[in-house]
């Protein structure tokens, strides 16, 4: 038993190692200057800011960043929203056609992005114009875009969540006269708050990783965000590894630090409703 | 449950907003896929083509290759995702790791970690002169390693850096799912002395079910989905090595302004997921329909 305890951790200490590598030399090559690129050394020799200073310099990419805050939480906040409408209505009620709406909603998210780029691209650009407002290279459009894999996933969370929560009681405050309303934000709300928060976190991510949608249906600073600033950026300079590591760097550490706040909830919010299908 | 149609009510916000960003694009991407609608072309207007496109598509030996790769690609991706998402998920449950929680936290990291980002990550490690991954598997082990001229070696890089990414999802969800099983068959099996091969494939397995099948089809969908990585680290290259359908739609759509066709392959790779999920589902539930 000893030994085993033993074995195992140092295998941990190795897929460890493994799974920080990449990360590690991202770290590595942000903070080197050009000269020193090609060093295969594995430490950070010393602490060079300048990539990262060029970076948060250039003239967009702050800009970039808060659209990705921007269209990030507006779209997290509105698919937690409609989520729990959704899911509450399947779970609660028998609706004709339930099991085949449920099903519709997920291929939304089934669906490779490259199918809607297309048919988005031309709606947004000829169709869902209002005089002098288009959605095209907009944060609202991108917010209302990313509702196509996020809102699927989020009524899928939580209908597994509210599934779990027993009818028992919803009855019982019924019978104290609650109205739907009541009964939606009085006993269905704080329950699920835990599986909202992880509904939240994910959307929030899945949002900020974006890339494709972004790329395709923004042009400027407008509303442009950090993914496709790195592509751009990758694109346009190609071989500056420094910059593009620490801009590669900074593109994650938003997600990373929201990460650490929540990683001990993912699991019990993850259960996706197990075992009560 | 109560019969009424105030369900309804609640599900149509949601179900408004999908229609509009979901459903009218996929019916326009139906209609724009019967025509000849090239922007660059000589004459970019619309041309009725009829089923025109579809035929040239059966035809299309790159477009049936990238179908063909991803498909590949998808199925390495996923088994061995489950399978190893299945070991560290236990792992990370035993009682006596020393540190659970700080290797909890460690192997979720890849997952926040935006796919742009990790095929940059992956191309900073893995590009021929400046990575260290070639560098050591030149000095260690012989190996020319070099994923802009080798097909094989960009394939397999692209599977490890999936692995690297999604491993710790598959991870994550069995995780919950194991926390959720009830404890009693469990000790039923090991009382009636089933060793552990038995207990897993009969017990654990079946119990799992549910979440196995929302893992594989939530991996699946993503593994035919991908494009931002395999992107960043090796524009689909070398040789088309790595083009993988998504890729190769974006590509058709986007710098060539092949409409019409990229709409008919646009539709015929979401029939191809379709059904390869409906024949899943039906493979590992034995039933005919129905969400779970």
């Amino acid at each position: 038993m000893r030994r085993s305890g033993i074995a195992s951790f140092v295998l941990w200490i190795c897929l460890t190692i493994l799974t920080l590598l990449p990360v590690w030399w991202m770290l590595v090559v942000s903070m080197r200057p050009r000269v020193k690129l090609y060093s295969k050394s594995f430490l950070i020799d010393d602490l060079y800011w300048n990539n990262f200073l060029a970076v948060l310099n250039s003239s967009t990419f702050l800009q970039y960043l808060l659209n990705s805050l921007i269209v990030a939480t507006s779209n997290a906040a509105l698919v937690c929203a409609l989520g729990l409408l959704a899911a509450f209505g399947l779970s609660r009620y028998k609706i004709g056609g339930g099991d085949n709406v449920f099903f519709w909603l997920i291929t939304n998210r089934m669906a490779p992005p490259a199918v809607f780029l297309l048919p988005l691209f031309l709606l947004f650009t000829k169709w869902f114009v209002f005089g002098d407002f288009m959605l095209f290279d907009t944060k609202i459009g991108l917010i209302l875009l990313y509702c196509v894999f996020n809102l699927p996933f989020a009524v899928w969370l939580l209908k597994g969540m509210l599934d779990g929560i027993p009818l028992e009681l919803d009855e019982a405050a019924r019978v104290d006269g609650a109205t739907t309303g009541q009964v939606l934000s009085n006993v269905i709300l704080p329950l699920a708050r835990p599986g909202l928060a992880v509904t939240f976190i994910l959307t929030w991510i899945f949002a900020w990783n974006e890339y494709l949608f972004a790329a395709t249906l923004t042009s400027s600073a407008n509303a442009r965000t950090v993914t496709t600033a790195l592509a751009e950026y990758v694109s346009v300079t190609g071989t500056n590894w420094g910059e593009m590591a620490a801009m590669a760097f900074l593109t994650t550490l938003p997600a990373l630090i929201v990460l650490g706040f929540v990683q001990k909830h993912i699991v019990t919010g993850l259960t996706f409703g197990a075992l009560k299908g | 449950m109560r019969q009424s149609n105030i369900g309804w009510l609640f599900l149509t916000p949601a179900t408004l907003i999908l229609f509009v960003v979901g459903f009218v694009p996929f019916i326009y991407i139906l209609y724009v896929g019967f025509f000849d609608w090239n922007t660059n072309a000589v004459d970019p207007t619309l041309r009725w083509a009829g089923l025109q496109n579809y035929r040239s598509l059966v035809f299309d030996t790159t477009f049936l290759n990238s179908l063909a790769r991803t498909l590949v690609f998808a199925f390495f991706v996923v088994v061995s995702e489950l399978l190893l998402g299945y070991v560290l998920a236990r792992a990370l449950m035993a009682d006596r790791l020393w540190g659970r929680q700080f290797f909890r936290t460690i192997h979720t990291l890849p997952i926040v970690v935006a796919p742009i980002a990790v095929g940059a990550t992956w191309r900073l490690l893995c590009v021929p002169g400046f990575g260290i991954v070639p560098y050591y598997l030149k000095l260690w082990f012989g190996i020319d390693y070099n994923i802009s001229t080798n097909a094989y070696h960009a394939f397999v890089t692209a599977i490890i850096m999936d692995l690297w990414h999604w491993t710790p999802f598959v991870t994550l969800s069995l995780m919950a799912g194991l926390t959720a099983l009830p404890k009693e068959p469990l000790e039923q099996a090991q009382i009636d002395g089933g060793n552990k091969l038995q207990i897993f494939w009969y017990v654990i397995v079946p119990m799992l079910k549910p979440v196995l099948l929302t893992t594989v089809f939530i991996r699946l969908m993503d593994a035919l989905r991908s494009v931002d990585e395999i992107w960043m680290l090796t524009k689909g290259g070398p040789a088309e090595s790595t083009r993988f359908i998504g890729l190769h739609i974006w590509i058709n759509v986007f710098p060539k302004t092949d409409y019409g066709y990229g709409a008919a392959m646009s539709l015929l790779t979401l029939y191809v997921t379709i059904v390869l999920s409906w024949l899943l589902f039906v493979a590992m539930t034995g039933r005919k329909g129905g969400a779970q």
